[in-house]
């Protein structure tokens, strides 16, 4: 599903590479954690797969498309098959909670029909199916993020990113963002997180990449936050 | 579209104040624009009907048109009289080449030119006279071919229009250019506005088109409502200096110069139509081109 070749990545105006030499293949329906300190390089490496930028050398493809080559105009239909969640929930505070999960299907150009069909049934798949007519700041913000998991997973995505989805959150909450987390693998969706949360990566004991100064130090299936090989 | 249309219609809300500048911007460099389309399609006329046709024109006598002291008193120009001259003429190594013209082709000429004209009914054939219309190779130089010819019988006078008419298309041609090169500024200043309307518009939204970027909206998808608001914009401009404009036309032009000026062609609708066309286009490229810019730059996927 997510396949790194010999991928470096470095920024404009600096010399060390924000990734270097990084080889990763992600298998379908796969749940990975990508962990690492600050400046590691997994926000790097999650913004490749969303094509916000190429790599400087190497190959990646993602859901079967050679995304370095990708032309610009294409990058759209890239972004409709990944949902991608972030330490900040990024909602619209104007709208209410239906509206901010509609957003995202209004402009792919999805029928209302179809909206107000897939929209009460996502919210009601986060636990949220109560508090629809909400606006952003009258939740909690774990309720927050689970209105920014059901933007990210409405449209069925074969990949769901994470960047430190429970940063913000307590660890109780945590629990529950990652259970949904947790939930959507299971529907047969990729799951990549990027995460500082050793606690919630051991307990899961899933597959665990961890980034050094942009290199792969560790990749180990059901692995453990700390555990250096 | 139907999102299109309203995030247009709230975002022309929302930069109201700035639209309205853009609009009035457009109205005053688009009407500008026009009016020196028409005068440079007046001056252009008036060139055709005067400059590239004649040069020196040398009349002949006529039983009517005596003045100037080489006719014979009471009669027409003899064909001797006209032969020499045409070959004096002919002879001179500035002229070009000379063509001769009866009176009855310079007022068949006449009624052509102001066919649509009270002026038509001014002159009778009789007042006509025929003419040598000469052609100089070098128009300055027309001074040693009149020192030549004017003495010569048969000879009435002779008219240079260059000397007359030099002048005042140098300064019609000034004030066409003037204007023009001034509705460019200002239509330079519209197309900033516009570029800067949306990069406010992106920082005010950015959260919203960094979620639709996010989720895979179309790149017209986001920048539709930023290209229709500036196209209503100039368009609303446009409609405006468009009336303008034919307004000006029609109280300047219509209502007055062709009727106090009467002796020289005027501008009518079909130039007017021509300059309003172009505000249209001039004013769909200045409102799109800007946006396209900008919004590649601050919408970048």
């Amino acid at each position: 599903m997510i396949k790194f070749e010999e991928v470096s990545r470095i920024y404009d105006g600096q010399t060390r590479a924000a990734l270097a030499n990084v080889n990763i293949e992600i298998d379908k329906g796969e749940f990975v954690f990508l962990v690492g300190g600050s400046g590691s390089g997994k926000s790097t490496l999650l913004k490749l797969i969303l094509r916000e930028f190429r790599p400087t050398t190497g190959r990646i493809y993602v859901a079967g498309k050679d995304v370095a080559a990708l032309p610009e105009r294409k990058i759209p239909a890239l972004r409709r098959e990944i949902g991608m969640v972030s330490q900040d929930f990024r909602l619209l505070p104007g709208k209410t909670v239906f509206e901010n999960v509609a957003f995202a299907l209004q402009v792919i150009g999805k029928p209302k029909s179809l909206i107000r069909k897939v929209v009460p049934d996502t919210l009601e798949m986060v636990g949220l199916g109560d508090k629809s007519d909400r606006k952003p700041d009258e939740l909690s913000g774990g309720e927050q993020q689970r209105v920014a998991i059901a933007r990210a997973f409405v449209n069925h995505p074969k990949i769901l990113l994470a960047d430190e989805p429970t940063g913000n959150l307590d660890p109780e909450t945590s629990v529950g963002i990652m259970r949904l987390l947790d939930r959507i693998n299971r529907s047969e969706t990729t799951v990549v997180m990027a995460t500082h949360d050793w606690a919630m990566v051991d307990q899961m004991r899933k597959r665990v990449v961890e980034l050094e100064n942009g290199h792969v130090v560790r990749d180990q299936a059901r692995g453990i936050y700390g555990a250096r090989a | 579209m139907r999102h299109a249309l309203s995030e247009t219609l709230s975002g022309l809300r929302r930069n109201l104040g700035i639209t309205l500048a853009v609009i009035m911007t457009m109205w005053v460099s688009l009407s500008l624009f026009g009016a020196g389309l028409i005068a440079a399609q007046q001056v252009n006329l008036l060139k055709d009907e005067w400059y590239d046709k004649i040069e020196v024109t040398v009349y002949l006598c006529t039983a009517k048109l005596q003045t100037g002291g080489n006719c014979d008193p009471g009669q027409d120009a003899t064909q001797e009289q006209k032969d020499r001259i045409q070959e004096a003429i002919e002879r001179n190594p500035e002229v070009e080449f000379v063509i001769y013209e009866s009176k009855d082709e310079a007022y068949a000429q006449f009624l052509d030119v102001f066919k649509d004209s009270p002026i038509a009914d001014s002159l009778t054939l009789e007042e006509m006279q025929d003419s040598f219309r000469v052609k100089l190779v070098d128009p300055q130089k027309y001074q040693g071919l009149v020192s030549q010819v004017q003495l010569m019988r048969g000879v009435q006078k002779i008219q240079d229009l260059h000397q007359i008419l030099d002048p005042v298309f140098k300064w019609l041609a000034a004030l066409q250019w003037g204007t023009i090169a001034l509705s460019i500024l200002l239509l330079l200043a519209a197309a900033l506005q516009i570029s800067t309307t949306i990069r406010m518009a992106t920082f005010t939204r950015g959260r919203e088109i960094g979620i639709m970027r996010l989720v895979g909206a179309s790149n017209f998808y986001i920048m539709g409502p930023f290209l229709l608001e500036s196209l209503i914009a100039a368009m609303v401009g446009a409609v405006f200096a468009s009336v303008t404009l034919v307004f000006g036309v029609w109280f300047v032009i219509i209502q007055n110069a062709q009727q106090s000026l009467e002796a020289f062609r005027w501008v009518g609708w079909t130039e007017t139509w021509i300059s309003v066309a172009s505000i249209f286009v001039v004013a769909i490229v200045l409102s799109i081109i800007p946006t396209i810019i900008s919004a590649r730059r601050y919408l970048r996927v």
